[in-house]
């Protein structure tokens, strides 16, 4: 069933085709509203997971681990029981049961069992009357390792085998391996007029949010555990608790409260969680966890480092014949959602651009170092780093403006990849001629002077995923609406606003729909007990998906209040409009009432008001094993123009202004689309330049810390031009597509390609140090004066 | 075996007696005594900026300061920026705060408290600060949310409120076209 089908009559972007003029006359829907929780925000008084404090709290702490492999032999826990103060202790075998938030590759225990694979791996936890006590208490257990080999290079655990990371595996220390092939790609390389071959290199990087994970539970003498985390996907951390602690799920409620960054960083399902519920279950009383900082760095699950080699192939016109992948990818110490990424670093490559031919080798293997995840632009940043800069390398190779080629290896709208994914809406040309415009490309470009340059580079993304983390057929986003007779209109959503403001576009769809402003909306969101499931905020899926679910059930309400309303006027359902609080005879304007008097009618004819609505992907995805991962119901597509100087004294590279042109589809609300393009590029700009998440030679963090972790500061940060560019998508709400996560891929490629542009050397391993800067430069005056030399001669 | 204090603090106009232990920070006595919960913990080493409160108007890292040096001094929290608006006869919020929610500056919202504070002693000592003073003065406050330009436009939208001035249009709105090439 498409989203069209779920929503009955109307299409969701409005009456007439999508685009079409009569769409734009929307109330509330473009107009850069307020969010919800803006003010809450802004004046301290919202409640993120560690202002909550609960009678009786008690304060739990983790013991990690020292080395990165290593059996343990023996925990003796007996001493920090005894300590005054200490509640409770747990171990690994307090919850033996291991989960993963991919039900394909459960590896993980909440506190490490038999063995530990990483430093700062979970081995034990204290609960106690305060931080201090708990804190002493994790001096008091006694660990006994066993130490055993360390794998740090993926290389190495590619072909080494023993010891292994996860024993019981018969593909060694090997995570996920896919090999995908469509046409075929050696002999469209073969014929190509020109062909570029490199490697690239994708170092690590990590979410940062600002917030530290923290988790609270308490478990009521009735038997019901309730835990508020700051989680970005309450459902799976509401399954897997019921698995690990063996509890049904009915007895289990979480709660996200108000979260404080996520970015992909806060969606497995974590160590803490399942430490304070089983403290709280064993103890009777409320347990809090609060990582620090440096326990966030060891959480990870960051951006995976990527070793990437690409053979790309064009005709003499530009034309790409073939694209030839093979990415090594190194998973850390566990697989989190790996599956996944291995997937994605080959399926979501194949576009904007029209591939003919297509074929990726991605292998992801374990290795002694903190676990990666899902990244913002998950699994996706990184080959499309590689790429952009290739399509370059081809460009100057045939003597083409760099925008020229990806203009003419544009794929289209409406039309399916290379690898079967089905593309709706695609706004790529006018992406790139928003940038070119903006950025004066045709007079600036190549025309700065030695030292400053131009580069660009696109990109498309997923607006969710028609593949549920776990199998099933039902509706991947819920929401349930009630009415009051006041005139307030509740929204129950499972969605989980991370700060990219789900809540308030779900008030801004009912108060479309309704024809209500929206301070008489209130939206309880991501509670298990009281909200509808949804799958969470991940994959861009939120807008998407809740949003059309947030629609279907608005149009269902909508039709019981209009036919009250006819009935009490005598009139056809067709001429009554809710609008602004009214609701209006289209025919005769004098006649309106009140949507309060609305409610009332509706209620006194159809009982107690509400409705529930829902989505789900219609059927997409290749015919082929791992041909749904990646296919998304609509694709976003980006360009960036980066605009650079570089230093070549000292190797520092200077970013003056990133344009950033993203088709969203259509903004929901512009103030808010900007946002979130403006700080993807900023996080691609922060990786490429400053952040680097990575291990020293004794698989010790380089520095888990804000300071050594570079964040770039108000002073390091250029200025970001947004452009929204509206392709109206047909089965996104009002044609919405995403945001949130497209606009950071292009920022590393453009501004590595701006680089070249400006002193005419290739940056091809991330991140752009001023070392590898001033290798770059050396290494091309070695090369100049050896091609002068040989010209001599 | 830890020592207790008690303290007397100035917090937001009011006088609190407060006890605890002898290391704990200012941070942690607003938190986890007086329950102003508005300033955040976000690194707890002075790095993110996300404890900033005000002390005699100026920002301070209260994550990096012992409560007892505190004593004596006005502080002011996030929680008491908009009493002390509506004491002064304004209505709603902080302007700065009523700019930030207008402006989408608020993204998850948690580096916020320390940066809106940094931003008010900002206004408070130069009402009409150049891009380069903002950004000067809100480098001790990290945000991973947005890139920081609706927080700029958020203190320029609060000054031109402030002056009676139109504010400029906002980036996505401008045509955003390069400028000639700055040094």
């Amino acid at each position: 069933m498409s989203a069209r089908d779920l929503h009955g009559p109307g299409a969701p972007w409005g009456p007439g085709e999508p685009g079409a003029k009569s769409n734009q006359e929307f109330v509330t829907v473009g107009k850069p509203h307020r969010k919800v929780d803006g003010i809450a925000k802004a004046t301290g008084a919202a409640i993120y997971a560690d202002d909550i404090t609960l009678p009786g709290m008690l304060h739990a702490k983790t013991l990690r681990s020292p080395h990165p492999h290593a059996k343990i032999r023996r925990i003796d826990t007996s001493k920090a029981r005894a300590l005054k103060g200490v509640h409770a202790v747990i171990t690994g075998e307090s919850m033996p049961i291991k989960y993963g938030v991919i039900p394909w590759t459960p590896d993980e225990n909440a506190l490490a069992v038999d063995k530990v694979r990483f430093i700062g791996d979970p081995v034990a936890a204290v609960a106690a009357i305060d931080e201090d006590t708990a804190n002493a208490a994790l001096k008091l257990i006694e660990v006994e390792y066993e130490l055993l080999h360390t794998f740090l290079d993926p290389r190495e655990s590619l072909v080494r085998a023993e010891p292994a990371i996860h024993e019981g595996r018969k593909e060694g220390n090997i995570s996920k391996s896919v090999q995908l092939e469509f046409g075929q790609v050696d002999e469209a390389l073969a014929s190509a007029d020109v062909v570029v071959e490199d490697d690239y290199f994708f170092h690590g990087s990590t979410h940062a949010p600002i917030e530290p994970h923290c988790a609270v539970a308490t478990y009521s003498p009735d038997g019901v555990l309730t835990l508020w985390s700051a989680t970005q996907i309450t459902h799976y951390v509401h399954r897997a608790l019921s698995r690990v602690l063996e509890l049904p799920a009915h007895r289990i409620r979480v709660i996200q409260p108000c979260l404080g960054g996520a970015f992909g960083g806060k969606s497995d399902p974590f160590s803490l969680e399942f430490c304070v519920a089983k403290l709280a279950m064993l103890t009777g009383r409320a347990v809090k966890m609060l990582w620090t900082r440096e326990e966030v760095f060891y959480a990870h699950r960051g951006r995976h480092p990527m070793q990437l080699h690409y053979r790309s192939g064009a005709t003499k016109d530009g034309k790409l014949t073939g694209v030839d992948a093979k990415i090594l990818i190194d998973g850390g110490s566990y697989s989190s959602f790996g599956l996944v990424t291995t997937y994605y670093s080959g399926q979501l490559l194949t576009g904007p651009y029209h591939f003919p031919t297509y074929r990726f080798d991605s292998t992801r293997v374990f290795t002694n170092k903190p676990p990666c995840g899902p990244k913002r632009g998950h699994g996706s940043v990184q080959p499309r780093f590689a790429f952009e800069v290739q399509l370059d390398q081809l460009a100057e190779k045939l003597a083409l403006d760099p925008i020229e080629i990806r203009r003419r290896n544009f794929q289209g709208d409406f039309t399916r990849t290379v690898n079967g994914q089905r593309v709706t809406s695609n706004g790529f040309l006018q992406c790139l001629d928003e940038v070119e415009r903006a950025s004066r490309w045709r007079e600036r470009r190549g025309k700065l002077g030695f030292g400053r340059g131009l580069g660009v580079a696109g990109s498309m993304y997923i607006s969710g995923t028609n593949y549920p983390v776990y199998p099933n057929e039902m509706p991947q986003a819920g929401i349930q609406l009630k009415v009051d007779r006041s005139g307030l209109v509740t929204v129950f959503t499972g969605g989980n606003d991370i700060g990219q403001g789900s809540n308030s576009m779900c008030a801004y769809i009912v108060s479309e729909e309704l024809g209500i402003p929206i301070e008489r909306i209130r939206v309880v969101a991501a509670d298990t007990d009281l909200c509808p499931v949804d799958l969470g905020a991940y994959s861009s899926r939120v807008t998407f998906m809740v949003g059309n679910a947030t629609i279907d059930a608005c149009r269902k309400l909508r039709e019981q209040l209009v036919a009250a309303v006819a009935e009490k006027w005598g009139c056809a359902p067709t001429r009554v409009r809710l609008l602004e609080g009214l609701a209006i005879d289209l025919e005769d304007t004098s006649r309106s009432m009140t949507s309060v008097e609305a409610f009332h009618l509706a209620e006194t004819k159809f009982d107690t008001l509400g409705a529930t609505g829902s989505y789900n992907t219609p059927k997409l995805g290749g015919d082929y094993r791992g041909g749904t991962i990646g296919a998304s119901p609509a694709y976003s597509f980006t360009a960036h123009v980066v605009d650079a100087s570089v230093d070549v004294e000292t190797g520092r590279i200077t970013v003056h202004d990133v344009w950033v042109a993203h088709d969203c589809g259509r903004a929901l609300n512009p103030m808010i689309v900007a946002g979130q393009m403006e700080g993807s590029a900023y996080m691609g700009i922060a990786e490429a330049l400053f952040e680097e998440h990575d291990v020293n030679r004794f698989g010790l963090h380089r520095g888990p810390s804000l300071l050594d972790y570079r964040l770039p500061t108000s002073l390091d940060t250029p200025e970001f031009r947004a452009r929204i560019v509206e392709s109206i998508d047909p089965e996104g709400p009002y044609g919405a597509k995403e945001a949130g996560e497209g606009p950071l891929h292009p920022s590393l490629p453009a501004l590595s390609n701006a680089v070249y542009d400006a002193v005419g050397i290739r940056l091809k391993h991330l991140p752009f140090t001023p070392a590898k800067v001033l290798a770059a430069l050396r290494e091309k005056r070695e090369r100049e004066s050896v091609a002068t030399a040989q010209g001599a001669r | 075996m830890r020592r207790m204090g008690e303290y007397r603090l100035e917090v937001n106009g009011d006088t609190h007696e407060v006890s605890a232990p002898d290391h704990w920070t200012l941070l942690e006595v607003l938190r986890y005594r007086l329950g102003l919960t508005g300033s955040k913990q976000g690194c707890d080493k002075g790095d993110c900026g996300a404890c900033t409160v005000l002390v005699d108007g100026r920002p301070v890292l209260s994550c990096l300061s012992l409560a007892r040096a505190s004593e004596g001094r006005a502080i002011t929290t996030i929680e008491g920026l908009m009493p002390a608006h509506l004491r002064a006869g304004g209505k709603g919020a902080d302007p700065v705060q009523e700019a930030f929610d207008r402006c989408g500056a608020l993204q998850c919202g948690f580096c916020q408290p320390g940066m809106i504070l940094s931003a008010r002693a900002l206004l408070n000592r130069c009402p009409a600060p150049s891009r380069e003073q903002m950004r000067d003065a809100l480098s001790g406050n990290l945000c991973r949310c947005t890139g920081y330009t609706q927080i700029f436009e958020a203190v320029e939208s609060a000054v031109a409120t402030s002056l009676g001035l139109t504010p400029a249009p906002r980036s996505w709105e401008a045509p955003p076209v390069a400028k000639e090439a700055r040094p």
